[in-house]
């Protein structure tokens, strides 16, 4: 039994489309990875699920924590599950935190308002939330500012404010994208070492696949608003089936590679306005054939486990490469 | 091959606003630096923010006068900004920035400015303008339709192509790129590569490639010069850098990259933040956060020194080439 589910989850903007139906589940104590370009709905899938979107998004579909539906649920109802048993920390840790308020009085205004702990209390509480995430003399600094704080600091404090209301799911949109190379490593660090202090399932939202594959236990791969691959992570990178997850792959220098060319996937992404009528990825796809211009293929079971979107899915990677050296 | 730029000492300070209580502060955002660039060659600068890398490659261009040291272009001083020597010699280098929404100017559309450079250099009239600009738009990927247009229509790759169109409409002989791909999604991020990988290879131009981005970097570069609070700590050829690293700031700095495929397990994690520029460290600036360190880096400011075909600037480096092997 999941823990959440989302079934065929919609969202349009003055009626444009830009989620087309998204289905997933997010289990106890699970990682699961979302990975996909700017503007492939990643971010857009859990702000609409959490009721975050602006009035004038139009969603439909169903996204259910433990069986209570959220989508058109009272305002009241979500935000009992916003905070509390899902919580979500963004990009830009200097832009969600209130600039006039000092940290302290942040991370306590979600403990008043998720677990009810007021004065000596909830003071005490916010200092072990930031011992937790690692601030150094928690119980001076919480009474400094947020520009008194790093980047990486901030992004901290993030996590120390979404930690306080016990969340049994934390959501974490490009929570590294903003951060130094070596500050990045001690947050994706961080966010895996409370995942297996505190058992929460985490969903990290990322375009970088490497942090991804370090973290979580399975990934999905979205374009232009679907779900098009999806698989646990260890097949998902050895053996990845959708022409755009290879091709995400394949686009990424490699550490140890040599200065060989890299392998850009060509053209742009699609404009939501104008997708394409069949496959959205068909007009950048190398294996796309007149059928995949006109139809649209489904997110189907695989035989080996995972799900493809794709009439024309990738070989295994030993055949890809055989194809790789006959066209070399 | 000869030397094209060369920097010489370089120091470049900037003093904070004076706050209303206390003393204005004086931050060294790059404190002494010696670089030499080769013709032809793409030479990356990596590390963290506030690393000084951005004030290096504006001062290398003349686009800043440093506190200290000089900047050597053909062997010669560059000559004083906002002068007529200087702006000759500007059309020869060119700088092209991370935000490319931010470089360009909304109200304009792509050929105009495209076309702006070859009018202030006065390099080109009339039809051959056009014809110019047409072919600068070609070589770097972008359709004919689309000189009309303005810059948000369209995409962050496709701008960073108008970009690098500008930026190559004088002929420059060397560039600056001061992080062209980081705001790009991976798969557009690959086609910049290319292009500024095609660029250098036809024209023999001459680069600083500036970025965050080691696999980027590792993939473009020839040379890589690793900063640290406005030094240099580590500067080698890209793949000795890259596959045995001595410096431990370096050496952290690579196995920070998460790699598909692999765990976090393994991984040297730093402890601690970038210092503040404005209070800096005693002797090396790296050793609050090196697992290294001991009273001797507190005390002394490490030079760089040729070690194992590279220069490196650490007291530990024995140590340190032990721990990678």
């Amino acid at each position: 039994m999941s823990f959440v589910s989302i079934r065929d989850l919609r969202v349009a903007f003055d009626g444009v489309q830009v989620l087309h139906g998204i289905d997933l589940d997010i289990g106890k104590g699970e990682t699961v990875g979302l990975v996909g370009e700017s503007g492939c709905g990643k971010s857009v899938t859990w702000l609409a699920a959490l009721g975050l979107l602006p009035g004038k998004a139009q969603i439909s579909g169903s996204v259910t924590i433990e069986g209570q539906e959220l989508i058109g649920a009272r305002p009241a109802e979500v935000e009992a599950v916003r905070g509390a048993r899902i919580a979500m920390i963004f990009q830009d840790p200097s832009s969600s935190l209130n600039p006039v308020h000092r940290v302290g009085r942040q991370i306590g205004e979600s403990l008043r308002l998720h677990r009810g702990l007021r004065g000596a209390a909830a003071r005490n509480e916010a200092v072990r939330l930031l011992d937790m995430v690692g601030i150094p003399s928690a119980a001076t600094r919480i009474d400094l500012y947020p520009h008194e704080f790093s980047g990486g600091q901030c992004q901290r404090i993030m996590i120390a404010m979404a930690l306080a209301g016990q969340p049994d799911l934390l959501i974490a949109d490009e929570p590294t994208t903003a951060l130094d190379a070596t500050i990045q490593a001690q947050i994706l660090d961080l966010l895996s070492s409370i995942r297996r202090e505190t058992g929460m399932a985490m969903v990290l939202i990322s375009h970088d696949l490497g942090a991804v594959s370090a973290v979580c236990d399975r990934a999905a791969v979205m374009y232009a608003g679907r779900i098009v691959e999806a698989n646990d992570i260890a097949r998902l990178f050895t053996g990845p089936k959708h022409p755009y997850t290879r091709g995400l792959f394949d686009a990424i220098p490699e550490m140890d590679a040599g200065r060989a060319r890299l392998r850009p996937i060509e053209g742009t992404v699609p404009d939501p306005k104008h997708l394409p009528p069949g496959c959205a990825f068909a007009p950048r796809c190398p294996r796309a054939s007149g059928f995949c211009q006109s139809h649209l293929p489904e997110l189907k079971p695989q035989v080996r486990g995972g799900f493809v979107a794709c009439f024309h899915p990738e070989a295994t990677r030993a055949a890809a490469r055989e194809r790789q050296a006959a066209v070399a | 091959m000869s030397v094209l730029v060369e920097a010489r000492g370089l120091v470049q300070q900037y003093t904070t606003g004076k706050p209303l209580f206390g003393q204005a502060s004086t931050v060294r955002a790059v404190n002494g630096i010696d670089l030499a660039v080769q013709e032809g060659e793409i030479l990356g600068i990596v590390g963290e923010s506030g690393s000084g890398k951005s004030t290096l490659g504006r001062m290398l261009l003349g686009l800043e006068t440093p506190f200290a040291g000089k900047v050597l272009y053909h062997g010669q001083p560059m000559p004083a900004p906002r002068t007529e020597h200087w702006r000759r010699l500007r059309a020869q280098m060119q700088l092209i920035f991370q935000d490319p929404l931010a470089a360009l100017d909304r109200r304009m559309t792509i050929a105009r400015q495209i076309a702006e450079p070859l009018e202030i250099h006065d390099r080109a009239k009339g039809p051959e303008l056009a014809e110019r600009v047409a072919g600068l738009m070609a070589r770097v990927g972008l359709r004919r339709d689309q000189a009309d247009r303005y810059p948000h229509e369209l995409s962050g790759g496709q701008r960073q192509r108008v970009v690098i169109a500008r930026a190559l409409a004088t002929n420059p002989r060397f560039l600056v790129c001061d992080e062209p791909v980081s705001a790009l999604d991976v798969s557009i991020q690959a086609q910049v590569v290319n292009l500024l990988r095609d660029l250098q290879e036809q024209d023999g131009l001459t680069m600083v490639f500036i970025s965050h981005d080691l696999k980027v970097v590792r993939n473009i570069c020839d040379r890589v010069a690793v900063m640290y609070l406005g030094r240099v700590v580590e500067e080698a050829p890209s793949d000795r850098n890259f596959a045995d690293p001595r410096h431990p700031y370096t050496q952290a700095l690579v196995s920070s990259i998460p790699q598909a495929g692999q765990g976090l397990e393994g991984r040297i994690i730093l402890h601690g933040e970038p210092p503040n520029p404005a209070a800096r460290p005693s002797g090396c600036a790296f050793h609050p956060r090196c697992r290294l360190a001991d009273a001797a880096c507190a005390a002394t400011v490490p030079e760089l020194e040729t070690h194992g075909g590279r220069l490196a600037a650490c007291l530990k480096l024995p140590a340190a080439a032990r721990q990678a092997a």
